[in-house]
C-alpha cells in the first residue's frame, strides 16, 4: 500500500475566484497539516482556471494540483469523480477535505464509496487525535439535537465534508511560497452519463442572506406571505438580508433560497433576529454562528430563547411594528 | 411504464421538542423518548412523493424497501397507503451496527434482488443521523448515475429531467435511465393517504428480507463492513441565559429591546 501523506482540499472555483469554502478549507486544512507536520495541498478542478494556483498559495497552499479541461467547466458527478479519485490515487492524500456545497454534498459520497473509504459530511470540527494522529470529525446528527465525533481507521484518505463558516481562513499572504502543477484530466466523455441543460438563478433582492451581517428571519408563525411581508421594513431599516425556516419555504410563502438551517443556508452574521420562529434543532444548525440572536416569539418555552441574548415574549404582530418604529428613529 | 425503488427508513419523529431528545454517551446511542412517535425520515416521504407523481403521468410499479428493525408497521406501511405497490423490510441483527457503506451495500444488494429498475429514489439524507450518503452510494456500488439532491423529477419522451437544488437556484439536468435521485423538502408537501389506500396498505402482505435472502457478504455488514467509526456521541452544553426584555405592555417592551440593542451597540 502507498504511503498516504498530506492533507488535501478539493477545491471549488465560482465567478473566477476561489470559493469562499475552500479558501476555509485552506485555512482550517493549514493547522491540521502543521499539527501533523504534513504538506497542505489543493487541487483546483475547472477550465481557464488562470492564476488561481498562486491565490491558493497565498491562502495557505504548499502545492497546488491544476486539473483544467474544457469538460470540467461545470461541476458534473461523473467527471469530478473521475478526477479526483485519478488525483487521489495519484497523489496519496492522508487526509481530503471538501466543503458542505451543492458541489461538495454530491461529490465526496460518491467518491468516497468509488475508494472505498469513509467520509464524514457537514462537520463542524476538525481536529488530530494526538495519539492515534487520526482525523477527529465532528458533525451534527439527530437534526443538531446532538454532536458525534468520527474516526476512520482502517482506510485512506480519511475523508471529511466541512460546513460553511466551521473554519478559518487565513489572511492572504502574497509571500507565500508553494508549487503549482498539472494533472491530465485524461477525460473519456462517454463516462459523463448526466447533462446539464439549464442552471437557473432565483434572484433575491437586497443583501446577499450569507453574507449579511444582519438577518432577520421569520418562522411557521408568520402564518402567510403577507405576515413575511411585515418583516421588511424592519430588514430595509437594519440593511438586514431577510431568512426564513423550512415550514415557510416549504409553505410557498418565500422562495426556497431564504431557509435558514440543516439543508438551507448558514449564516453567521453579528445580529440575528428570530421573529415567530420555535427553533427547532435543524434551524438552529443554520443560523449557531451567529454572534447575537434576538429571539420574538409568544411562546415563553420555545426552544429559540435558549439560543438567544434577548427576547420579548409576546405577538410579533404587536411586538415588530413598535420595534420596526424605534429601530427606524433610533438609527435616524 | 418505468419501474421504480424507494428506500425509506424508519426513524423517531425528528420534530419530537429538542428538550426530549437523549443520548447514552457509552453506549452511543439515543435514547428512545416516551411518547416520541416512529415516522417515515421525512426525505424520504418526499422520495416516495416523487415517484408517486411519475406513477401519476406515466404509470409503473413502485417497490419500496427499508432496512432496520421493530418495524411499526401502521407506520412503514404508509408508502402503501400513499400508493406504492409493493414494500419489502430488510432486517437482520447483521445490518445492525451498519455504518453508511454497509446499509449502502444491504440495499444494493436487495435492488439487484428486486431485479429491474428505471428510477432509484431515496431521501437526501435520513432525519437521524444526518449522514447523506447512502443514496449516492447506492448508486455507486450499482455503477448508475446519480442527481442529488433533487426538487422535481419528470419524464420526458425517454429522458428523465431533473431539477437538482444548488445555491440560489436550481440545475435542470438530463439522463438516461437506470438513474438514482435524492430528493430534498424543495419538492413540496408528500400527499396524504386516503382511506383506500390505508385498508389496502393494512391487508397487504410484506416480505422480509434477511442478509442470506438478498446474498450479501457478511465481511461487508454491520461493524465488519463499516468504513467510520463512531467515537463519541453527544448533547452540545447550551448556556441558556437569555434576557428576557419587559414592558408595561408588548409595545413597550418592543421599545425597550430596540434601546437594549443600541445600549449594547448592536444597533
Amino acid at each position: 500500500m502507498a504511503e498516504y501523506k498530506g492533507v488535501m482540499v478539493c477545491g471549488e472555483i465560482g465567478d473566477g475566484k476561489l470559493a469562499a469554502s475552500t479558501l476555509e478549507l485552506l485555512g482550517g486544512g493549514r493547522k491540521l497539516a502543521d499539527k501533523l507536520g504534513e504538506e497542505l495541498s489543493v487541487v483546483l478542478i475547472g477550465s481557464g482556471l488562470g492564476d488561481l494556483g498562486k491565490e491558493a498559495i497565498a491562502f495557505g497552499a504548499d502545492k497546488v494540483y491544476i486539473v483544467d479541461d474544457p469538460l470540467l467547466k461545470n461541476y458534473q458527478t461523473d467527471a469530478y469523480v473521475a478526477v479526483m479519485e485519478k488525483v487521489v490515487k495519484q497523489v496519496a492524500p492522508n487526509i481530503l477535505l471538501l466543503g458542505t456545497t451543492p458541489m461538495g454534498r454530491d461529490l465526496a459520497p460518491r467518491l468516497a464509496f468509488r475508494l472505498d473509504t469513509a467520509v464524514s459530511m457537514d462537520c463542524v470540527a476538525l481536529d488530530i487525535d494526538p495519539d492515534s494522529k487520526l482525523l477527529l470529525q465532528t458533525r451534527p446528527v439527530y437534526g443538531g439535537n446532538a454532536k458525534a465525533v468520527y474516526v476512520c481507521e482502517d482506510t485512506k484518505p480519511q475523508m471529511a465534508a466541512v460546513r460553511a463558516k466551521a473554519l478559518d481562513p487565513l489572511e492572504r499572504d502574497d509571500a507565500r511560497k508553494g508549487e503549482v502543477s498539472t494533472i491530465e484530466a485524461g477525460l473519456d466523455p462517454s463516462i459523463i452519463r448526466t447533462k446539464v441543460v439549464d442552471t437557473v438563478k432565483e434572484e433575491v433582492a437586497g443583501v446577499k442572506l450569507e453574507d449579511a451581517d444582519v438577518v432577520v428571519t421569520g418562522g411557521r408563525g408568520m402564518g402567510s406571505t403577507e405576515g413575511f411581508k411585515e418583516l421588511e421594513p424592519l430588514a430595509k431599516a437594519l440593511g438586514a438580508a431577510i431568512g426564513a425556516t423550512r415550514p415557510p419555504c416549504d409553505n410557498g410563502w418565500v422562495p426556497a433560497s431564504l431557509q435558514v438551517g440543516l439543508t438551507g443556508k448558514i449564516v453567521s452574521p453579528t445580529l440575528y433576529i428570530a421573529v415567530a420562529l420555535s427553533g427547532s434543532s435543524q434551524h438552529i444548525a443554520g443560523c449557531s454562528g451567529a454572534k447575537n440572536i434576538i429571539a420574538i416569539n409568544k411562546d415563553p418555552d420555545a426552544n429559540i430563547f435558549k439560543e438567544a441574548r434577548f427576547g420579548v415574549v409576546g405577538d410579533y404582530k404587536k411586538v415588530l411594528p413598535a420595534f420596526t418604529a424605534k429601530v427606524k428613529e433610533l438609527l435616524g | 411504464m418505468p419501474n421504480m425503488i424507494v428506500c425509506v427508513k424508519q426513524i423517531a419523529d425528528p420534530e419530537a421538542p429538542p428538550g426530549s431528545f437523549k443520548v447514552d454517551e457509552a453506549a452511543k446511542r439515543a435514547i428512545p423518548a416516551a411518547g416520541v412517535s416512529q415516522v417515515v425520515s421525512p426525505f424520504d416521504e418526499q422520495a416516495v412523493e416523487a415517484a408517486l407523481r411519475i406513477k401519476d403521468a406515466h404509470g409503473g410499479k413502485i417497490t419500496v424497501l427499508s432496512l432496520g428493525k421493530d418495524f411499526v408497521m401502521d407506520v412503514i406501511k404508509k408508502p402503501l397507503s400513499m400508493g406504492a405497490d409493493e414494500l419489502i423490510l430488510l432486517q437482520d441483527p447483521a445490518f445492525e451496527s451498519n455504518d453508511s457503506h454497509a446499509t449502502a451495500y444491504a440495499l444494493a444488494m436487495a435492488i439487484k434482488k428486486v431485479g429491474e429498475y428505471d428510477l432509484i429514489f431515496c431521501g437526501r439524507q435520513a432525519a437521524d443521523w444526518d449522514a447523506g450518503q447512502v443514496g449516492s452510494g447506492i448508486a455507486e456500488l450499482l455503477a448508475i448515475p446519480s442527481i442529488t439532491p433533487a426538487q422535481k423529477v419528470e419524464l420526458v419522451d425517454s429522458k428523465i429531467k431533473v431539477e437538482r437544488v444548488v445555491t440560489d437556484g436550481y440545475e435542470v439536468i438530463e439522463a438516461s435511465p437506470p438513474l438514482l435521485i435524492t430528493v430534498s423538502n424543495e419538492l413540496g408537501e408528500p400527499r396524504y393517504p386516503k382511506l383506500k389506500g390505508i385498508m389496502a396498505a393494512a391487508k397487504k402482505e410484506v416480505p422480509t428480507w434477511n442478509a442470506q435472502d438478498i446474498g450479501a457478504d457478511p465481511a461487508k455488514l454491520g461493524a465488519a463492513g463499516a468504513r467510520a467509526k463512531l467515537l463519541k456521541l453527544f448533547i452540545p452544553v447550551k448556556e441558556g441565559k437569555c434576557e428576557i426584555i419587559e414592558g408595561e405592555n408588548l409595545e413597550e417592551a418592543a421599545v425597550n429591546l430596540a434601546l437594549k440593542l443600541r445600549e449594547t451597540r448592536l444597533i
